[in-house]
């Protein structure tokens, strides 16, 4: 049973208040950029239809941009409030990136604001894209600073501990270290991903919804290519994480591998239930597969949980976490790539109603495949909070009634988890797209083509 | 200059900056509330919504680098304020959350609804009072430290009076800022009948602030003498403060120079704002934390100073840029573009 205790409660907390806000974080992230590519074609080509692509995906994101605003204050507050232990030897190591972070915020913040206000402003409407430029680069960037800190916290390095005293600290290499390269590629190809998949799935619902129109088709086209082009750069940014954790964090990959000795030619197990003995059952077995994953050879070695104190390993049910994860990319560039091949094949018709259906979920699938990766990636680094120096119960407030709060945020994120759902339905559906284009470019006809 | 000092100064600065761009922004929902509740939105509302929209985002990432900027320069403050304030601090958030994500659903969302904006009103008189607390609590007294960690006397703080005192005065500042602000911007727009409704607010709010001041400072006397004293040291900085306070009435009353009647707010703030700060001084938290004894290792002290002369080469700029465009632009403003 588990035990309600302060730290127990500090980490439901936190993994509620960073679930909820990655989703947000995530669309902060990747929308952008497909707003910022939609209004750059509608220039080139001349094609309103773009432009009001870019427009109103622009205005969906401004309410998703707010509630991720005040989810990351949450969790920023949160951080020191929660874990003031931790907070007081990373402050001391690792705020470098988060202080830059904050410059990331108000620069992408000041060119929001300059962009959403000025779109009719400029002659010329290159100059209104250049403002999204920043946008794109803002988010891009606070995504960065934000995933070096926890790539710190699963290979933290720039210091020596002694007790409770930090010295030699190297603020670069805290930054800088084995953890980043791979963790920043992943988390932004991965939200690119599912941005540009959520986005698809809305147009493909629409198109099924009520007749599809020039504007849904050039859209979903747009977004599913997108998609395609993302999902590789996913996977093989997944590809290399897997190698760095082979490397540098072995008892993550063994536990969500349930690989337990350590052993050459591992083969990959894929579902699959555990007996009482610990032995896998039921699996899927991919022969070599896992020595592949690790080290890109088929016979290499794979390191075991048998190499690591039972105390020190994390819970093997990430296992599911981490082939949820994979299959949900795997489905992903199926579709996308089932949807380009049916474009380019004359005698299909990409807009079958089945496949619209499975561009749909796609959408929610890929959002479920980034809490899937991040559960994975956060209790894989359990019992940890900074790996091999500071364990999460250590680093955990001991004030009474964070329960309480807990109850408090769970309201206030079912609050703004509903109303922000409703607010972009009405926002939407009160002013459809063919409605819009007729009174904003009364020069394009239905079809898009200039009259 | 040692890191300390650089580091204090620097989120000294930006709380100040916080404390005008969010004064303007809470009071200003209070006062769209308000004037929907007398029948007077149609006047008003216009001018709020066509400043703020632009930028409230902004107001909020001064807050989160105060913060971020404090754990990285002074580290144990996070292990101070985080254990005590968890109730308070969750609290300040809630209201924030609110504030910000109905700000833009009302907005955006092509919704007009009346509880949104009660909230919001609402939200803009919390927030100020319950992030006062902060500073209340640094004054010392309110924490104890025993074997078991800090934690927070929560008694000592609802019935303190200096405590209440500063409730008080943060929101009378913020509806004072802001109806200075709305008053100059209104006019700016030419938008007379906007103008004459706000300048009258700012007016009425005008005595409260400086009997409040005057509270505070005597509350403060009798809680912490140490500060007191200083404060009186600074005493040339207070009669600054207030002399600007009057210049300002001063111009509003005369209906001339709205603009610099805001600027001599600002100073007016500022004085006070760094006279009570420099008072302060050594301590960040009575008597836990002084500068010296929390201050961070040299080479992140570097990094961070280094890191923000970079990013402020980035923000000037941009900052800048925003403000030509939607504060100063007279076309803008006015509601041409
Ligand atoms: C759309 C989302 C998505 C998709 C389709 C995938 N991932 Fe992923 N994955 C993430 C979203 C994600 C993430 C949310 O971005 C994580 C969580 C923490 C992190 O660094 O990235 C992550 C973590 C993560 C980690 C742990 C990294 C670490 O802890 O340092 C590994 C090994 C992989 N992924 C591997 C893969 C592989 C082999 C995939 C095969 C296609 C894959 N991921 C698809
Ligand atoms: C411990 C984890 C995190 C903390 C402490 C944190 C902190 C914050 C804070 C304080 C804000 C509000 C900034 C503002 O006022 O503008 C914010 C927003 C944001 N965060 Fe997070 N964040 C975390 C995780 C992440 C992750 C993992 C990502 C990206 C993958 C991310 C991306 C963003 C983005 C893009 C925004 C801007 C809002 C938006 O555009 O939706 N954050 N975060
Ligand atoms: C920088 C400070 C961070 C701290 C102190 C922190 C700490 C924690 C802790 C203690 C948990 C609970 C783990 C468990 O229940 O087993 C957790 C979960 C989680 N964290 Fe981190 N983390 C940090 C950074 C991040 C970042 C940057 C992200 C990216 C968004 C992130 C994403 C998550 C997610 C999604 C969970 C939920 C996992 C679950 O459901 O158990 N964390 N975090």
């Amino acid at each position: 049973m588990m035990e309600f205790d302060s730290v127990t409660m500090s980490r439901m907390l936190t993994s509620l208040t960073l679930a909820f806000h990655i989703i947000f974080a995530t669309i902060g992230v990747g929308v952008p950029l497909m707003i910022s590519i939609a209004e750059f074609i509608g220039i080139k080509k001349k094609d309103a239809n773009y432009t009001l692509l870019a427009r109103r995906w622009t205005r969906g994101f401004v309410i998703t941009v707010a509630v991720g605003v005040v989810t990351g204050t949450a969790i920023g507050l949160q951080l020191s409030l929660l874990w003031p232990s931790f907070m007081q030897v990373a402050g001391n190591v690792i705020s470098l990136p988060l202080f830059l972070e904050t410059f990331a915020f108000f620069f992408e913040a000041i060119f929001l604001g300059a962009y959403l206000y000025t779109w009719d402003r400029f002659n010329n409407p290159i100059y209104h894209w250049l403002f999204s430029i920043p946008v794109v680069i803002g988010a891009g960037m606070s995504a960065f600073f934000i995933t070096t800190v926890n790539s710190f916290m699963n290979t933290p390095q720039g210091f020596e501990l002694e007790g409770r005293t930090i010295t030699d600290i190297d603020p670069l290499e805290a930054m800088f270290n084995p953890a980043t390269p791979t963790k920043v590629f992943h988390v932004l190809s991965s939200s690119y991903l599912t941005s540009a998949a959520i986005l698809a799935a809305i147009t493909a619902f629409i198109i099924l919804k009520k007749k599809s129109t020039d504007y849904h088709k050039k859209a979903l086209k747009l977004t599913m290519i997108a998609t395609f082009f993302f999902a590789i750069l996913t996977a093989i940014a997944g590809d290399l994480s897997a190698k760095f954790l082979a490397d540098e964090q072995p008892e993550k990959l063994a536990a969500g591998e349930w690989h337990f000795e350590t052993e050459e030619g591992a083969d990959l197990i894929l579902f699959g239930t555990l007996n009482e003995d610990n032995e896998v059952e039921n699996a899927l077995r991919l022969p070599n597969a896992l020595s592949f994953l690790s080290h890109g050879d088929f016979n290499s070695e794979v390191v075991g949980l048998d190499q690591f104190p039972e105390e020190e390993t994390p819970p093997l049910w990430i296992h599911y976490m981490f082939d949820l994860m994979v299959m949900l990319g795997m489905y992903a560039l199926g579709v996308s790539f089932l949807y380009i091949v049916l474009s380019k094949l004359k005698r299909w018709n990409e807009h079958n109603k089945w496949l619209l259906w499975l561009i749909v979920l796609n959408g929610p699938f890929a959002m479920l495949a980034i809490e899937f990766g991040w559960i994975f990636a956060e209790v894989g680094r359990q019992p940890w909070i900074l790996r091999g120096y500071m364990k999460v119960s250590e680093g955990a407030t001991t004030s009474p009634h964070v329960e309480w709060m807990l109850l408090l945020f769970l309201g206030l994120y079912i609050l703004l988890g509903v109303i922000s759902v409703r607010v972009l339905r009405k926002l939407f559906s009160d002013n459809p797209a063919e409605v819009e284009l007729e009174h904003r470019y009364p020069e394009v006809d239905q079809r898009g083509v200039d009259v | 200059m040692s890191y300390e000092l650089v580091g204090i100064t620097v989120l000294w600065i930006f709380l100040y900056g916080y404390l005008i761009v969010a004064s303007i922004d809470f009071g200003a929902g209070f006062f769209a509330y308000y004037a929907k509740q007398t029948k007077q939105d149609h006047i008003i509302n216009k001018i709020i919504s066509r400043y703020l929209s632009p930028v409230w985002e902004v107001t909020n990432v001064f807050f989160v680098f105060f913060f971020v900027g404090l754990i990285g320069f002074f580290p144990d403050t996070a292990y101070y304020f985080g254990q005590t304030l968890l109730i308070p601090g969750s609290i300040a958030i809630v209201l924030l959350a609110i504030r910000g994500s109905f700000y833009a659903f009302e907005n955006y969302g092509s919704k007009q609804s009346s509880v949104y904006m009660f909230l919001y009103g609402a939200t803009g008189l919390f927030i100020p009072a319950a992030l006062a607390t902060a500073l209340t609590i640094s004054e010392g007294g309110f924490i104890e430290e025993t074997s078991n960690g800090v934690r927070l006397l929560t008694g000592e703080l609802l019935t303190s009076p200096y405590s209440w005192s500063v409730v008080f005065l943060a929101i009378v500042s913020v509806l004072f800022i802001s109806s200075a602000f709305l008053t100059f911007y209104a006019n700016r727009a030419n938008d007379k009948p906007a103008m004459e409704l706000v300048r009258k607010y700012m007016i009425f709010w005008s005595s409260p602030t400086i009997i409040a001041s005057l509270t505070t400072f005597i509350a403060m006397s009798q809680h912490n003498h140490r500060h007191f004293e200083k404060m009186l040291d600074l005493w040339w900085m207070f009669g600054l403060s207030v002399a600007f306070f009057l210049g300002a009435v001063f111009l509003v009353y005369q209906k001339k120079r709205f603009g610099l009647a805001f600027i001599f707010v600002m100073f007016q703030f500022f004085f006070a704002f760094f006279g009570y700060g420099a008072g302060h001084l050594p301590y960040l938290l009575e008597p836990y934390i002084t500068l010296q004894s929390s201050v961070t290792n040299d080479a992140m002290g570097l990094a961070l100073v280094i890191a923000f002369i970079a990013g402020l080469c980035l923000l000037i700029p941009s900052l800048i840029l925003l403000m030509r465009m939607f504060l100063f632009d007279a076309d803008y403003v006015k509601g041409n573009k």
